[in-house]
C-alpha cells in the first residue's frame, strides 16, 4: 500500500464513500502523520528532541562538572571558559543548565509513570468494581479540591527534601484527574455488546479488565500523560523556586533559578536561562499534546 | 430550585469532610514529630513525653481526627505553633493582600481573554487567530514566577514605572494601593488569559455554526451584533464554568506571585508555616483554600442551571 497522505485516506473510497471528506483519525499511522503535518508539531518535536539529547549526552556536550564550586570565579559573564558564565558559587551555568534537563525530564516521567499507574488502579476499581466506587470517588473529589501545589508543598516540607519525595508531592494532585477519565471510559464501555459477550463467555476479571476494558482508555491516557508531563515539569521548577523542592545542591533548572533570585537585579539571566528551559520544554510537550489530543480524542478537542 | 440549590450544599458536605481528613492523614503520617519539633531539638525525653500526652497525640488516630473535626466545627483553628497567635488572626491578618491580588488579576483575565477569544473565534484559521491561539500555548507554559521577574526588570527596573515590590492597603490610599498590585495582578493573569481565551473562542466557534446565528445574520444584523449579542451570549455556560475552575486555579498561582512580589497574603503565610513546620497553620489554610475551591464549584453548579436550565443534576 502507498503511504496514505491526507486527501488520499488509506481506506479504498468505494468501501466508506464518507471517509474521502473526512481525514482518518485515531489510528497510530494518522496519529503519525498529523505530528509531522504542522510546522508547529514538527517544530516541538525537534526541540523535545534536542531536550532529550542534551539530557542523555551531557557529559559529552562540552560541559564540566556541574556542582564544582569555585569561589574565584563567582557571577562571571559569558566566556569561552563558561558559556552562558557562573552563578554565584562559581559554578559553570551552561553545564547545570545542561545537567538541569536530566532531573526535569526525570520528574516528568517519574509523575506520569505514578499518576497514571495509580489513576488507572483507582479508574478501573470505580469504574468496573462500582462497590468500591462511593467511597473512593469521594476520597478523589476531596484530594481535587484541594490546591495540588499547597498539597505538595506541605508534602515535601513534612517528608523532607528528595527526588523521591517530590515526585510523589508532584504525582499524588493528578492521580484523581487519571482516574476520573479512566472510570468515565470504563463505564462508557462496560455495556458495550463486546464487553457483555465477554461476559457471557466467562471471561476473568482481569483477562476482562486488560483485553477489553483497559485497551479504550489508551489514547486518552496518551494524551492526558502528555499534559501531566508537562505540568510536573513546571510543577517541579514552581517547588524548587518556593524552597521546597528537590535538594538544593542538586543541579535542576527550579533550584538554579531559586538560587538566581537574590540576584536577580543584578543578574537576571541566571533565572532567564533556565527559565526559558522550563518553558521551552513545557511549550513543546504541550504542543505535542494538543496535537496528540486533535488526533486520538476528537470529543475532547471539541471542546477545548 | 430551592430543593436543588439544598441539594448542592449538601453534596459539597462529604467532599469537605474528605479534604478535612486528607489534610489530617497528610499531617500526622508523614515522619516527623510535631512534639519535637515544638519542643526543639534540646528537650529532653521525659518534656518530650509530657508535651505529646499534653497535645493529644498519644490518643489513637481516630479519636485525634475526631477530636480536630469537633473543634473546627466550633470555629477553633489553634494557635500557630511557632507565634503563639490564634490561627485565625494570622488568617483574617492575611487575606486582605491575597483578595485584592486574585480579584484584579481576575478581572484583568476576564477583560482581555474574552475580547481576545471572540476576535480569534471571529478570524478563525487566520493570522490574528494563530497568534491569538500560539499566545495562549505560550502564556500556558512560563511559569509565573518568570514572567513576573521579567516584568519587574522591565518595568519596574528599567523603565521605573511600578514600585519593584510591596504591598499597602487600600486604606492608605488608592493609588498607593493600585500601583503595587499592577505587577503582580499583570504576571499572574497570564495563564488565566490563555485558559479563557482558549475556552471562549472553541465555544463562540461552535455557536456560529447553529442555525440562530445564520438567521440573525440574514436579518442583517451586523457580525458585531452577532458576535456580542447571539454568539457570547450562548457560549457563556462554558465560559463560566472556565472562570470559576480559573479562580480555584489562582489558588496555586497566589502562592508563587506573592514570593515573588513580596506581598504579605495567604500564600506567603503557608509558605513561611510550611517552611518552619508550623502544622496548625497550614492545615487550617489548606482547608481554608479546599473550602474556597469547594464553594466556588457550587456556586459554578448553580449559575449553570440559572443560565441553561436543562441542566439539573
Amino acid at each position: 500500500m502507498t503511504t496514505p497522505t491526507l486527501t488520499e485516506p488509506s481506506v479504498p473510497a468505494q468501501d466508506l464513500p464518507e471517509m474521502t471528506t473526512v481525514p482518518e483519525t485515531g489510528t497510530v499511522k494518522a496519529t503519525l502523520r498529523a505530528v509531522f503535518s504542522t510546522w508547529a508539531a514538527r517544530i516541538s518535536l525537534i526541540v523535545v528532541v534536542l531536550i532529550v539529547a542534551m539530557a542523555l549526552l551531557a557529559p559529552w556536550l562540552g560541559t564540566q562538572d556541574p556542582v564544582q564550586i569555585a569561589p574565584g570565579e563567582r557571577l562571571q559573564g559569558s566566556s569561552l571558559a563558561h558559556f552562558l558564565g557562573t552563578d554565584s558559587y562559581g559554578r559553570d551555568v551552561y553545564s547545570r543548565v545542561a545537567y538541569g534537563a536530566r532531573i526535569s525530564l526525570a520528574v516528568g516521567a517519574g509523575t506520569v509513570v505514578i499518576s497514571v499507574l495509580l489513576g488507572i488502579f483507582f479508574g478501573v476499581l470505580t469504574g468496573y468494581f462500582r462497590w468500591a466506587d462511593l467511597i473512593v470517588m469521594r476520597f478523589m473529589d476531596g484530594l481535587m479540591a484541594i490546591p495540588g501545589i499547597l498539597l505538595a508543598i506541605a508534602l515535601v516540607a513534612i517528608s523532607g527534601a528528595t527526588l523521591t519525595t517530590v515526585l510523589i508531592a508532584i504525582a499524588v494532585p493528578e492521580i484523581p484527574r487519571v482516574a476520573r477519565m479512566v472510570r468515565a471510559v470504563i463505564l462508557g464501555v462496560r455495556t458495550e455488546p463486546y464487553v457483555e459477550a465477554a461476559t457471557c463467555l466467562g471471561t476473568g476479571i482481569w483477562a476482562m479488565v486488560w483485553r477489553h476494558l483497559l485497551p479504550s482508555t489508551l489514547a486518552p491516557l496518551l494524551v492526558q500523560g502528555t499534559y501531566i508531563f508537562a505540568s510536573a515539569i513546571m510543577t517541579e521548577s514552581i517547588l524548587s523556586f518556593l524552597g521546597a523542592g528537590i535538594p538544593p545542591e542538586t543541579p535542576s533548572w527550579g533550584n538554579m533559578m531559586a538560587e538566581g533570585r537574590v540576584y536577580f537585579l543584578l543578574k537576571p539571566e541566571l533565572i532567564l536561562y533556565p527559565g526559558v528551559m522550563v518553558s521551552l520544554t513545557v511549550l513543546s510537550v504541550n504542543m505535542l499534546g494538543d496535537v496528540l489530543r486533535d488526533q486520538l480524542d476528537p470529543r475532547m478537542a471539541k471542546r477545548l | 430550585m430551592g430543593v436543588f440549590i439544598l441539594k448542592r450544599l449538601l453534596s459539597a458536605v462529604p467532599v469537605l469532610f474528605m479534604v478535612a481528613v486528607i489534610v489530617f492523614l497528610v499531617l500526622r503520617l508523614s515522619p516527623g514529630d510535631p512534639a519535637v519539633m515544638i519542643a526543639g531539638p534540646n528537650a529532653t525525653p521525659d518534656q518530650l513525653a509530657a508535651l505529646r500526652d499534653a497535645m493529644g497525640l498519644n490518643e489513637p488516630l481516630l479519636t485525634q481526627l475526631f477530636v480536630w473535626l469537633g473543634q473546627i466545627l466550633s470555629g477553633d483553628f489553634g494557635v500557630s505553633l511557632v507565634s503563639g497567635q490564634p490561627v485565625t488572626h494570622l488568617i483574617m491578618d492575611r487575606f486582605g493582600p491575597t483578595l485584592s491580588l486574585s480579584i484584579v488579576t481576575l478581572i484583568i483575565a476576564v477583560v482581555v481573554a474574552i475580547p481576545l477569544g471572540v476576535v480569534a473565534a471571529w478570524q478563525q484559521g487566520k493570522l490574528l487567530d494563530r497568534l491569538v491561539m500560539a499566545g495562549s500555548v505560550l502564556g500556558f507554559s512560563v511559569p509565573v514566577f518568570i514572567i513576573g521577574y521579567t516584568m519587574i526588570l522591565i518595568f519596574a527596573r528599567i523603565l521605573g514605572w511600578f514600585p519593584v515590590q510591596g504591598y499597602k492597603p487600600l486604606s492608605d490610599g488608592f493609588g498607593e494601593f493600585a500601583i503595587r498590585l499592577v505587577l503582580p495582578a499583570v504576571s499572574l493573569s497570564f495563564p488565566y488569559i490563555a485558559l479563557i481565551a482558549r475556552i471562549v473562542r472553541t465555544n463562540v466557534i461552535e455557536v456560529m455554526n447553529e442555525d440562530y446565528i445564520r438567521t440573525a445574520r440574514a436579518k442583517g444584523l451586523t457580525e458585531r451584533g452577532v458576535l456580542m449579542g447571539h454568539a457570547l451570549g450562548n457560549a457563556a455556560v462554558p465560559i463560566i464554568t472556565i472562570i470559576g475552575v480559573s479562580i480555584a486555579m489562582l489558588i496555586g498561582g497566589v502562592v508563587v506571585t506573592e514570593s515573588v512580589f513580596n506581598i504579605p497574603g495567604l500564600g506567603r503565610l503557608v509558605l513561611e508555616a510550611v517552611l518552619a513546620r508550623d502544622y496548625t497553620v497550614i492545615q487550617s489554610v489548606i482547608l481554608l483554600f479546599s473550602t474556597i475551591y469547594v464553594f466556588i464549584n457550587l456556586v459554578v453548579d448553580l449559575l449553570y442551571s440559572l443560565f441553561d436550565p436543562r441542566i439539573r443534576y
